[in-house]
């Protein structure tokens, strides 16, 4: 890892193609490192007072800033900068004084021609991120910039390289970003979504952004690379746009992977290159050769000062982050005495509170568990923590069947109501214990051929006989005896 | 003079900034940016251990505001200025790939 400043992964990659003309058989790695880019939740633009909305007709959310109108100067959003830090203190960056810097280029998206980021002194460095299944992702940065309009290409079918003209929307230049950079940890499409995934529970978590990729208010650029197996440096990357939700990302980083291995062995050197993913054809096709940062001429803004965040101010921020995924997965787990991998899913509904609760009252862990995944995957609507831990309760004791108690949790999600009186009210009352047996003893009376076949039968037909009885006395307690009682008392009457 | 930027960096740098240059103009910029770069390098002869590095002139930092929305231009107004439009949008140039 260099310490060269550079713009985001520029620093981290080295040059070099390992594997060039690597044999047939060579098992191939990937190695990838991601660019998510997240608008910040702020109502006006990062210096400027135009509103930072979506969906508004284009051009309606402009002013002299963001147009870059002569003689207009812009001035630091505070909240912009407080969403920035939450972030970086939420990945455990060092939040450090900052400079903006310019970052010239020309194209239309900037009216201004450049955009104004952070280069050489990002307000976040360093870091990591915790996936559930325990692996650790280090961040390089988290570093704000403003985001550019939007152009749309018209005529040659919307490809950038035919289009007869473009149309411009300026509504999101100066809209707040932050650009998080992690390091090339990850290792396959898969691991890549859930450091997506993970990461936007965290900016969702601590309020800093919508997350919403189908928005493009989270967006992700992907470096790609791939080596032999225990090749000790990286290969040279591609960087591949126009990911637009996290199917996207797994079918890119698949492809671009497979291209790459496909070159690679047959000894043709992969070129860095910016590549742009067709969702319709499902391939990657060479957009540009990857520039030089110094080609953009990063310099510092002259017409920003420095920000150095007072430390009373970070420190008051980091007291005020809410638990982030990460330590909601800790928490549950460590109580229910699980992997945090294994609680993951609950704690992304948003559920882990209510397990905490079901099981402060009393509830078997596993079994809230159970339930949670299971049984309240549309959320848990109206259900209180005090009335699961009841039903579980009624389970445990036997007094609902499994098929009854999904129903009684059903109408708890959309009622709010105890579990006794779900069950009263559905009549699902537990056949008395004397009762059953009289039903059982009548059932094996009715039916002397299919019990002798139970009673002499091997493991198989025995099995199959237990079903056919199980069967029988359901049908004639409407499904209100309990499976575990029934068996109990056929195994007794079978003597075994 | 030393050697501080050749020619075809020259030609490089003024094709970053959209300039067409002569062949006279690029040997006379030449020499003047050798000029600057080695008055640079004077600078950078000079012992600057402890000086931190300055990005901007004036002892101020921190100079934030509120997160109000102030309001929007007029969009009428503001296309009135441009030289195409189209369907509430600017009109521009096929743009091809992206600069640099």
């Amino acid at each position: 890892m260099s310490d060269r400043p550079g713009s985001g992964a520029d620093v981290i990659w080295a040059a070099g193609s390992p594997g060039l003309g690597a044999p047939a058989d060579t098992e191939w790695e990937m190695v990838i490192g991601l660019e998510v880019h997240a608008e910040l939740l702020t109502r006006s633009k990062l210096f400027s007072g135009s509103p930072n909305a979506f969906g508004g007709e284009p051009n309606t959310n402009i002013d002299p800033v963001c147009m870059g109108l002569p003689g207009t100067l812009p001035v630091l959003n505070r909240h912009a900068v407080e969403l920035a830090i939450r972030v970086g203190l939420s990945l455990g960056s060092l939040v450090q004084p900052s400079v903006f810097a310019r970052k010239n280029y020309f194209y239309p998206d900037m009216p201004k021609d450049y955009q104004i980021s952070q280069y050489d002194r990002p307000i976040n460095v360093g870091g990591s991120l915790e996936l559930p299944t325990g692996k650790v992702i280090g961040i390089v940065r988290a570093h704000l910039e403003e985001d550019t309009g939007k152009t749309t290409h018209m005529g040659g079918a919307g490809r950038i390289d035919d289009a007869a003209y473009s149309l411009v929307d300026y509504n999101r230049a100066g809209v707040p970003l932050l650009e998080i950079v992690s390091y090339p940890d990850l290792r396959s499409p898969a691991e890549a979504r859930e450091y997506v995934t993970e990461l936007r529970s965290t900016l969702l978590a601590v309020g800093a952004s919508d997350g919403k990729m189908e928005e493009g208010s989270l967006r992700v650029d992907a470096n790609v690379s791939v080596r032999p197996v225990g090749a000790g440096e990286f290969g040279t990357r591609c960087e591949i746009k126009n990911v637009n939700s996290l199917r996207s990302l797994g079918r890119a980083l698949e492809y671009e992977a497979r291209r790459q291995i496909r070159m690679l062995s047959v000894g043709e050197p992969v070129t860095q290159q910016t590549r742009h993913w067709n969702e319709d054809t499902g391939r990657t096709s060479a957009l540009r050769t990857k520039e030089e940062a110094t080609d953009y001429r990063y310099f510092p803004e002259p017409d920003l000062v420095p920000l150095d965040p007072d430390p009373a101010w970070v420190e008051r921020i980091r007291a005020e982050l809410p638990l982030l995924p990460r330590e909601r997965r800790h928490r549950l787990a460590g109580l229910i005495g699980e992997d945090p991998a294994r609680v993951s899913l609950v704690t992304e509904r948003g559920q882990d509170d209510l397990a905490l609760a079901a099981i402060e009252a009393g509830a078997a862990p596993a079994a809230v568990l159970k339930h949670l995944e299971q049984n309240l995957a549309d959320g848990s609507g109206e259900l209180t923590a005090d009335g699961l831990a009841e039903l579980i309760g009624m389970e445990a004791r036997g007094e609902l069947t499994s098929n009854q108690v999904k129903d009684v949790l059903a109408e708890m999600v959309r009622t709010g109501e105890s579990p006794a009186t779900v069950a009263r009210r559905a009549g699902f009352e537990a056949v008395a214990a004397g009762e059953l047996a009289a039903v059982v003893d009548r059932i094996i009376a009715e039916h002397p051929e299919e019990w002798r076949r139970l009673c002499a039968g091997d493991g198989r037909e025995r099995k199959k006989m237990q079903g056919f009885f199980t069967g029988q006395v359901m049908r004639a307690t409407k499904g209100q005896a309990n499976g575990r009682d029934v068996a109990a008392l056929l195994a007794d009457r079978a003597g075994s | 003079m030393t050697e501080r930027i050749s020619r075809d960096d020259v030609a490089h740098v003024a094709w970053l900034a959209r300039l067409s240059l002569r062949a006279d103009e690029l040997e006379r910029f030449t020499l003047q940016l050798g000029d600057v770069l080695d008055h640079a390098a004077d600078v950078a002869a000079l012992d600057l251990e402890g000086v931190p590095p300055t990005s901007h002139p004036y002892p101020v930092g921190n100079v934030l505001r509120a997160d109000v929305p102030d309001g929007a231009l007029d969009r009428a107004e503001v296309l009135a200025q441009a030289p195409e439009t189209e369907e509430g949008q600017f009109r521009v140039p096929p743009v091809r790939g992206e600069a640099p």
